[in-house]
Order: C-alpha cells, then sequence, then structure tokens
C-alpha cells in the first residue's frame, strides 16, 4: 500500500496538524519508504497469534474506590496558555 | 582538591562517609562543571546551582546526624522527559516550552528520598524520538568522545543524549534516561557508559511524558556496573499511580555483581550478525563470549529468527502509541498555543509549529496506521508480530540464562551525517536494542572496549523478565574482562 498527496492531507487533518503544504512532497515519499519498509511483516505468518499489547505481566489492578487526589485548582490551572477566574480560557467550541 | 570528574557513584558515596568532602563541594564542583562544559556539549536543558546547593546542604545534615539514604548526596544528571517538580520540563520540544509541572516524577522522588542531588536537567531527542540527540529544540548535543587526531564533533547517540554526554564528560555521577526502543544503551554504547533498560514496569512511567507506553522504560546511566545495579535498585519500585508498575519485591541488585558467572549458560544469537556490520563489532563479539567462558560460562549459539522484524514492527506499534499519547497537546491546558481562526484551527496551527518535524512523521505514520481501512493490515499484524518475537525470547531463555549481542551495528557517528539519508537509516541504530523493548525483558549496555579510531564500542546482556539479577552478574564479569578504562581526552 502506498499513500498519495491527499492521504498525507488527510492524515494530517485527523491528526489535527496543519498542513504541510511546503513539506508534502518530500512527506509522501517519506511515509511511502516507511510503509514499504515495515510491509516486510507480510512475510511472517502470525495465523492463530493473539496480538500482543502489553510487556505487563500482570493483570490490571483495581484500587479501592477513594478520592486520593484533588483540590489543586491553581496547579492544574499553573502551565495554562490562557486561564481566568480559575477557568481555562479556550476558543469559542460550542455553537 | 579532589578531582571529582575521574569519581564513580560508589567512590563519591565512599568519600562522603568518609568525610573527605561535603555534598556541598560535590553540588559546587558538578555545577561548575556542568557550567564550564555546556557552550561545547549542549548537554543540558536547565543547570540549577541554586536547588543542588540546597539539596546537599539538607544532605549533610542528614550525614551528621547518622540518617544518611543510599545516594545521600550524590549529583544525578536527569533527562527532560521526567517531571521535577518547579523545573522547566519540556521533552526537549517547543510544545512544551516553559512547562513547569507542579508534581513530581515517581522515579526522581525514589531518587531524592535516597537522598540523591538534583543539579541539572539534560537534553534529549524531541520527546525521545531519535538516536542521535539531533533533534531537541535546543540544537543538538555533542559527544565528549572523538575519533583520535579528529576533531568532528560526534553525536552521543539518542534520545537520552543529554544524560550520557554529561556522565562521559565527568559530570554527574549517574543519570536518567528512558529506553522505548534503544535510547539508554544506544547513547551508552556510543559513551562508553553502562545503560540499563530493566524489566518493563520495574520503573514507574508516572510524570514520565509518554512516548509509546507499552515500550517505555526509564533506567540508568552508570560509569560501572555496580553504579548501574544501585541506580536501578533505587529507581525501581511498585508505584500504584502506573497500572503497569510491577507489585513485586526489588531485590538486592549490587549483591549480583561480582558473582560468578559459572554454570550459566549464554547464547549467541546468530541473526545478529548483520550485513555490513563493521569486522571490530564482530570480533569485539566474540572476545565477549570469550571471556564469559574463560570465566566459567558456557556460550551456546541460539537463533532468534523473528529479530528482523523487531524494527519494521516497533515503526508500527510506537507511532500508533506516539499519535494517541501526543493528542494531549492541544495547546487548550498546558504547553504553546498559537491562535487560529477558530477551535480546529488553533489545534492545528498549534500542533504545526510545537512539534518539530520528525515528530510530526511519527504521528502521521501512527494516525495512519490507526486509521479506518489500515489498522489490520498495520496495528493489529504488528502486535501479532510482536508477539512471535516475544516467544522468541521464551524459547530461547529455557535454553540458556542470558543473550550476549553487540549494542549497536556502529560507532558513534558525525553530527549531521545521516541528515540527508533516508529516515530508516537512522532506525536502523536500534536494530539490536528494539527487540528487548518488544518483549519487556531487561537488558543492559557495558562497554567492552574500543574501535580502531578510539570510539568505545559496547556488549549487551538480555535475560529473561524480571532476572535482572542474572544481567547484572553476566554485565559485571564482562566489565572485569574488558578492563574499560579509558575516558574522553578532554578538549571542552
Amino acid at each position: 500500500m502506498s499513500v498519495t498527496k491527499d492521504d498525507v492531507r488527510r492524515i494530517a487533518a485527523l491528526a489535527r496538524i496543519a498542513e504541510p503544504a511546503d513539506r508534502l512532497d518530500a512527506l509522501t515519499d517519506e511515509l511511502n519508504g516507511i510503509l514499504k519498509w515495515v510491509e516486510q511483516l507480510d512475510e511472517v505468518d502470525v495465523g492463530g497469534v493473539e496480538p500482543m499489547t502489553t510487556a505487563a505481566p500482570t493483570v490490571l489492578p483495581r484500587r479501592s474506590d477513594d478520592v486520593t487526589d484533588g483540590g489543586i485548582r491553581d496547579d492544574i490551572l499553573k502551565n495554562a496558555p490562557k486561564s481566568e477566574e480559575g477557568f481555562f480560557v479556550v476558543p469559542k467550541s460550542v455553537e | 582538591m579532589t578531582d571529582f570528574s575521574a569519581l564513580s557513584l560508589t567512590d563519591v558515596l565512599a568519600g562522603l562517609e568518609a568525610k573527605d568532602f561535603t555534598a556541598v563541594e560535590l553540588a559546587e564542583a558538578t555545577v561548575s562543571a556542568a557550567e564550564a562544559a555546556q557552550p561545547a556539549l549542549n548537554a543540558f536543558t536547565v543547570i540549577d546551582g541554586a536547588r543542588a546547593v540546597d539539596m546537599a546542604r539538607a544532605s549533610d545534615a542528614r550525614r551528621a546526624k547518622g540518617e544518611a539514604g543510599v545516594l545521600d548526596g550524590a549529583p544525578i544528571a536527569i533527562k527532560d522527559l521526567f517531571a521535577v517538580k518547579g523545573v522547566t520540563t519540556t521533552a526537549s520540544s517547543n510544545i512544551l516550552k516553559g512547562f513547569e509541572p507542579t508534581y513530581e516524577s515517581s522515579v526522581t522522588q525514589n531518587l531524592w528520598d535516597a537522598g540523591a542531588v538534583f543539579f541539572a536537567k539534560t537534553s534529549m531527542d524531541e520527546f525521545a524520538m531519535g538516536s542521535s540527540n539531533e533533534t531537541a529544540n535546543t540544537g543538538p548535543v555533542i559527544n565528549p568522545w572523538r575519533a583520535e587526531g579528529s576533531d568532528e564533533n560526534l553525536v552521543p547517540g539518542g534520545s537520552s543524549g543529554g544524560s550520557a554526554s554529561a556522565l562521559a564528560a565527568g559530570i554527574s555521577y549517574g543519570a536518567t534516561g528512558t529506553d522505548t526502543g534503544g535510547s539508554i544503551r544506544q547513547p551508552a554504547a556510543f559513551t562508553g557508559l553502562v545503560g540499563v533498560k530493566p524489566t518493563y514496569g520495574r520503573c514507574s512511567r508516572w510524570g514520565v511524558v509518554a512516548f509509546a507506553s507499552s515500550l517505555d522504560h526509564p533506567g540508568p546511566f552508570a560509569k560501572t556496573v555496580k553504579d548501574s545495579a544501585l541506580l536501578t535498585q533505587v529507581m525501581a519500585s511498585h508505584d500504584p499511580k502506573d497500572s503497569t508498575s510491577y507489585p513485586g519485591e526489588v531485590p538486592n541488585w549490587v549483591e549480583a555483581v561480582g558473582k560468578s558467572v559459572k554454570g550459566l549458560k549464554i547464547g549467541v544469537p546468530k541473526e545478529y550478525r548483520m550485513d555490513g556490520m563493521p569486522g571490530e563489532i564482530e570480533t569485539l563479539w566474540s572476545k565477549g563470549a570469550e571471556w564469559l567462558r574463560a570465566a566459567g560460562a558456557e556460550v551456546v549459539d541460539i537463533s532468534l529468527p523473528m529479530t528482523k522484524y523487531a524494527l519494521p514492527a516497533y515503526y508500527i506499534i510506537a507511532p500508533a502509541e506516539a499519535s494517541s499519547n501526543l493528542a494531549r497537546y492541544d495547546g487548550m491546558r498546558y504547553g504553546a498555543r498559537v491562535e487560529g481562526e477558530d477551535l480546529i484551527d488553533t489545534y492545528e496551527k498549534t500542533r504545526a509549529a510545537g512539534f518539530g518535524k520528525e515528530v510530526q512523521r511519527r504521528i502521521l505514520i501512527g494516525t495512519y496506521v490507526l486509521s479506518a481501512g489500515y489498522y489490520d493490515a498495520y496495528y493489529l499484524k504488528a502486535l501479532k508480530v510482536r508477539r512471535k518475537i516475544l516467544e522468541d525470547f521464551e524459547r530461547a531463555f529455557a535454553q540458556v540464562d542470558a543473550i550476549l549481542t553487540p549494542t549497536t551495528p556502529s560507532a558513534a557517528f558525525g553530527i549531521g551525517s545521516k541528515a540527508k539519508a533516508d529516515p530508516i537509516e537512522m532506525y536502523l541504530n536500534d536494530i539490536f536494542t528494539v527487540t528487548a523493548n518488544i518483549a519487556g525483558v531487561p537488558a543492559m549496555s557495558v562497554p567492552a572496549g574500543l574501535d580502531a579510531s578510539g570510539l568505545p564500542l559496547g556488549l549487551q546482556v538480555i535475560t529473561k523478565a524480571l532476572d535482572e539479577a542474572t544481567m547484572f552478574t553476566v554485565a559485571g564479569a564482562i566489565e572485569d574482562a574488558a578492563g574499560f578504562k579509558a575516558k574522553p581526552k578532554r578538549w571542552w
């Protein structure tokens, strides 16, 4: 499989990265190079193999349903690009 | 006055205990050395002399009261991926420029609880994506090692290149790194250091900026195998804040160093013999096997047939996880924001301006392999290959106690020398290290010799999950036999 310039535009939109207009040709070539290289995995017979999502040998732990954190509003807002009166300030997201 | 730069972690801890010098003197010398080296090596993103002296003063007070911890008074450099409360933490990325965490990573907390002294954050490839430390937003880090008779600047390896460069230059007595595909072991090999990637889950990922969560392993750099065992022991712990943290006890790994390898079975995998690999790496590898044989181990040939598929599988899995992890950088709650016409435009402009070229490339690959219609062909397939790679190791460890390989297919290369090449050429640096990330098994690099131009080369020891003890024993035997004492000639 390979990607076209239009595909790269679409992927960039999905990834919420502004269209890399000046690098579109180079990026398309680079992505195709990488995709072609990873396709060597097609040589491997993976019939009946369970996908492996983690190397952690244990099952996900559960903890008691206690409140262990909170009351740190100022800490949370400390690195906000914009905040006012204890709130994050963001561009309008609901019409 | 003591030449602090030549001392190991064990040496400085003994010197502090013997009152040869104080933690404050050591901290001041370390900060001066860091400041003096910074214009040439560019290894640090932050040098904080005031905090270092404060922490050192507290350490001296603890020692005077007989309450010193196991690392008390030792300056340790921290990769810029670890959150240190109140110290700018950026993952060497513009998107986190000025980010000042209000919390502490679990690994650094463990270090401070043992008495270690903070003095600097070290530069890295942006978001830990790279093998040369050339993609940091603060510019490339320089390796203190140079080829004999040459003044060409070399890369320290990556992504934890700042930590490696600093420690190799004799600044600091240990350093933290993270290893997602080789980012501790490869720079350790390039700079003549010991670098450890413990079993997945041994060191908590909490407070470490995420790259690929199922592959990210915090671990230490050290000057000796014993130092590395001590640092790993302190950094490792069960952490309820990381759901993949291993809940079992942390053994005493320092005791494993110096034990005999007599009776151990060491596997040499034939698939690690690559076309185009320099002959001297092959020779060093045989020498390593010979050293272990002479020390009483049995060396046998083994096969890890899936080895060649590890790197392609990694370049699907790691970008997929990264594209998901890095979705959080949207310019809303923290980090840089570039205002656009509306919300989406703001996201897009923020991320285009904040992420560097390599990071964007990997986010795009990750987004593609996870997108509708391609998920099964790429991502699911890679996860299945991942299990087959793990099964390779499981079969091997039914026969042998440890596996010996070269750490890297080459010595350190020149700054910019791969700039025009295909990205895959850079990726191939991790060809011998990435398998252990995929399988989650412990692996470490030990400096074992110099190449013909006087640059360090490393050997890698891999053991089964949770058996770091055997790994440290075997690495210790290699260290003893190799007698690697070389240091970079000071030019900076």
